[in-house]
């Protein structure tokens, strides 16, 4: 991936965007005083008369902490405590906020949040920086070198005074061409331990505020009702039993057709007038299929020749090899379709301002979708549409859909009104479990030879499912020579060296609405990859951690001694190969989005009567650390999400509809799953890398190798509870 | 219809159809948003308030059948000794992620420690069975709990 860290690109962008905030007027006609109201030192930064610093945070908040480390990169490059700092989330707008790995698109995603903002944030608080100390140097008639800020307080010799004093002279300078950024060895924030979340107070007393939480003056509260499958059509409605229900508006059929808005003056009336409305459904066009079909449409791709090669290899030759090989090994795997299922349901809120704006409020992950879409439904300029984006209950993924599909949704819910009323549209746990976009169903077919000495000779690997990036805004950034990069990321592109791989890949057709799952195609990728290094150490009779560091030799190679890294330090912190009496251990390691994580799991007891999960130890190298404890809390929420699905859950269709409809028929990980995780962080000088997704890949893998070495048992279908594991 | 509802502290006269959840009412009528919705069949704890000091799952709980009760939720939860000490916790161990579904935690979990102030692991596991985390914080929850017992000791 390429970052644009240019200082130069940046500074110019911030230096305009600064002048006309300073200068120019306001959206609503008055002049923009610096001196007595807020100054913004670029679209970053900003800076109230009384000192109060605000990072302007182009990260959605889900949980995953840019709330708190891009206000640290400011916090450090100027000189705060971070109890000196504020963030607020950006306003949509794709040049000035974008992901800087993304091109002109607004959007969290991909475990990028701090690596395209590391650069760019250090950046603007670094300009900051300069700008207090040039006005403070005026000011105090001394040289600008001599002046320093520290905690939030401007020295040079027997001067000392608040940044405050010079918000209003600072904001006037011009920012500096080429501001000097900290050295790591000044770090005071970054990678320290004792910096806290910014919003762990207020989402433990409840004054947190959520898109779900949104109650603007007059609104309506919309529930759809959708069809049972995707697809069918709404013809037309009865109301009658709905009419009967205290609060109920009335009912509209979307203009698109794909369901029936419910208007109601309060959720609860909402949801019961939905309940009771009938709806008249064209199914001709929806899907039938049940997921026995497309599980045997994907096992029969396996055994046909892909559709592409991908790494280009001479797949024949390397069959024929394997054939001759001492040993082989060889597996078909299946991964079924999978929810997001985040705590919050799917909702935002849309209104018409006086002079005639429409306002999104969102937990919104890629604003850049719903301003285009909007521009399109509301037959608006850009600059009419606002989107104020508030914290998210979860995502993984979900809230990001290059459809848009439920802003587009809540759109035209709106728009088939008189606008005079806002529309609050509330997804309940069934919506969202039902109408929801999957991580697809995929198969893989392996086939491993070893020479007698145990060396992996060759490695033919096949993998079939829907893509998810094809059909997308997103096909051009991912898809080459056909072939869909999230679908088989994590094999061919491994740190790996394994000799002798094929890598063939087939699409299979259309099953349902595909999405990223929090670590996309490693979700599966990583799974086979490091079960079968399992299954090919032990054929081999060579340990796993030796096996794979035998893979993982070429000390020139960074890439491989990283990922070695982090496999010797979690097994040198678990003990490897010391489990206590009665216990098991496996371990698996990949690198996704940038970094690298290795994990230990330990279990006990058996696949009949129940197996615990005792303990999980991960090591993580993720470049630095920006705030260790969140990615310490990232790893085990990984962790968690990985394993929490691999044990029991699915998505099941039935002539096209979803079988589960809420938590009791798709259960999420419960506290008492995993008795205990421990993360240790690689030190490092690298730029950050992502924390989101990484500590997720390796988490089923390393608990199927320990089921295996507890008891025998292979699981290469998922979930594991369907296939002979059960657990306490 | 007319409803009396006694809610942290306070008596407040609402209007909700007989068979409304308390949730909905907590939430739309009376504006206290902290309680959330998430799963509405009282399989992941995210609503639940206390009724007469007992965790109580709101979206499953019918509002008439609460009109003679001390309802708390965790807009005032901080006042009560034991609400404190979780929520000082909870924010000494960053416990919170997405943090949707924390009301709950914390609500439940000054539930258990009012019955049982040092309880062991495993005690915490199945009391805390029911409040579903997706971001999956509960090792932190379980040692959040753990810490508050601490200050409620000292």
């Amino acid at each position: 991936m390429t970052i644009n860290t240019s200082r130069r690109g940046f500074l110019k962008g911030a230096a305009a965007a600064g002048a006309v905030l300073l200068v120019g007027a306001r959206t609503d006609g008055a002049l923009a005083a610096a001196s007595t109201d807020s100054a913004q030192f670029n679209p970053f930064v900003k800076i109230d008369a009384d000192g109060t610093v605000t990072a302007i945070v182009k990260h959605f908040e889900k949980g995953q902490g840019p709330a708190t480390g891009l206000p640290t990169l400011i916090a450090e490059e100027i000189g705060l405590r971070m109890d000196q700092i504020e963030y607020e989330f950006a306003p949509s707008d794709p040049q000035v906020y974008n992901n800087l790995l993304f091109g002109p698109f607004q959007g969290t995603g991909g475990s990028t949040a701090m690596a395209n903002s590391w650069m760019q944030y250090r950046q603007a608080g670094a300009a900051a920086r300069e700008m207090l100390i040039n006005a403070a140097a005026q000011d105090w008639g001394v040289d600008a070198s001599s002046v320093t800020i520290e905690e939030g307080i401007v020295k040079a010799g027997d001067k000392s005074a608040p940044i405050s004093e010079f918000v209003a002279a600072a904001s006037q300078l011009e920012v500096p061409a080429e501001p000097r950024l900290k050295d790591p060895a000044e770090f005071r924030l970054i990678g320290n331990e004792a910096v806290r979340r910014k919003d762990s107070a207020i989402k433990g007393n409840g004054q947190a505020m959520y898109a779900m939480d949104v109650h603007l003056p007059n609104q309506m509260i919309a529930m759809i009702k959708r069809p049972e499958a995707k697809g069918g059509l709404a013809v037309s409605f009865d109301d009658s039993g709905s009419k009967e229900v205290k609060g109920y508006i009335n009912a509209a059929v979307l203009p698109n057709q794909a369901g029936v808005a419910v208007y109601a003056e309060n959720t609860w009336a909402a949801m019961q007038a939905r309940d009771a409305l009938e709806v008249e459904w064209d199914m001709s066009a929806a899907e039938t299929r049940h997921s026995d079909q497309i599980k045997a449409e994907i096992m029969a791709a396996l055994d046909s020749e892909p559709t592409y090669n991908v790494n280009k290899a001479d797949a024949a030759a390397i069959a024929a090899a394997i054939d001759g090989a001492d040993k082989v090994i060889e597996k078909t795997f299946y991964f079924p379709l999978l929810a997001h299922a985040a705590m919050e349901p799917l909702n935002c809120t849309i209104e018409q301002t006086a002079d005639g704006n429409i306002v999104l409020h969102d937990g919104s992950q890629m604003p850049t979708g719903p301003h285009m879409a909007y521009q399109q439904i509301f037959e608006m300029p850009a600059e009419k549409i606002q989107i104020k984006t508030m914290l998210a209950g979860g995502s993984f993924g979900r809230r990001a859909t290059p459809d848009a599909d439920y802003q587009v949704e809540a759109g035209l819910a709106f728009v088939v009104t008189d606008r005079s009323r806002p529309v609050k549209l509330v997804w309940t746990r069934e919506d969202d479990m039902r109408s929801g976009y999957y991580r697809p169903a995929f198969g893989h077919k392996v086939r491993v030879g070893l020479d007698a000495g145990g060396n992996i000779i060759g490695w033919h690997h096949q993998v079939a499912g829907q893509s998810i990036m094809k059909g997308t805004a997103f096909e051009s950034f991912a898809v080459h020579d056909g072939v869909d990069h999230s679908s088989i990321e994590g094999i061919a592109d491994s740190p790996y060296t394994i000799p002798g791989m094929a890598l063939g890949l087939t699409d299979t057709p259309k099953a349902t609405s595909v999405l990223w799952w929090r670590s996309v195609g490693h979700t599966h990728t990583a799974y086979t990859m490091e079960t079968m290094m399992d299954l090919a150490a032990q054929a081999a009779g060579r340990d796993p951690v030796e096996f794979r560091l035998a893979h993982l030799a070429d000390a020139g190679d960074v890439d491989q001694k990283r990922k070695a890294g982090v496999l010797k330090l979690v097994a040198e912190k678990a003990g490897w190969g010391n489990a206590p009496a009665g216990r098991a251990q496996g371990i698996a390691v990949h690198k996704s989005f940038g970094s690298y994580a290795a994990q230990v799991v330990e279990v006990s007891g058996d696949p009949e009567n129940g197996v615990r999960i005792e303990r999980v130890t991960c090591a993580v190298d993720c470049g630095i650390a920006v705030n260790p404890d969140v990615v310490r809390a990232q790893m085990e929420g990984g962790i968690g999400y990985g394993i929490g699905h691999v044990m029991r859950d699915q998505i099941t269709l039935t002539s096209g509809a979803v079988d589960q409809f809420n938590f009791p028929d798709y259960e999420p990980l419960r506290i008492g799953d995993i008795a205990a995780i421990d993360v240790h962080i690689v030190p490092s000088a690298e730029a950050p890398t992502g924390v989101g997704e990484p500590g997720t890949p390796p988490s089923a893998p390393a608990l199927a190798n320990a089921i295996s070495a507890l008891s025998g048992v292979h699981v290469a279908e998922l979930p594991m509870v369907e296939n002979g594991v059960n657990f306490f | 219809m007319a409803l009396t509802l006694k809610l942290n502290g306070e008596t407040h006269t609402v209007d909700a159809e007989p068979g409304t959840p308390l949730l909905w009412v907590i939430r739309d009528e009376l504006k206290l948003t902290g309680t959330k919705f998430g799963c509405g069949v009282a399989s992941c704890g995210a609503c639940t308030v206390h009724v007469n000091g007992e965790p109580t799952r709101s979206c499953q709980t019918y509002v008439e059948d609460v009109e003679d009760a001390e309802i708390t939720t965790i807009e005032a939860i901080g006042d009560d000794k034991i609400g404190a000490a979780v929520q000082q916790a909870w924010v000494e161990l960053d416990v919170v992620q997405c943090g949707y579904c924390q009301s709950g935690q914390v609500m439940s979990a000054v539930g258990l420690l009012s019955e049982n102030p040092k309880p062991s692991a495993d005690e915490i596991d199945a009391y805390m069975h029911g409040n579903a985390c997706r971001c999956a914080t509960y090792q932190r929850i379980r040692a959040g709990i753990q810490r508050a017992s601490d200050i409620l000791e000292a």
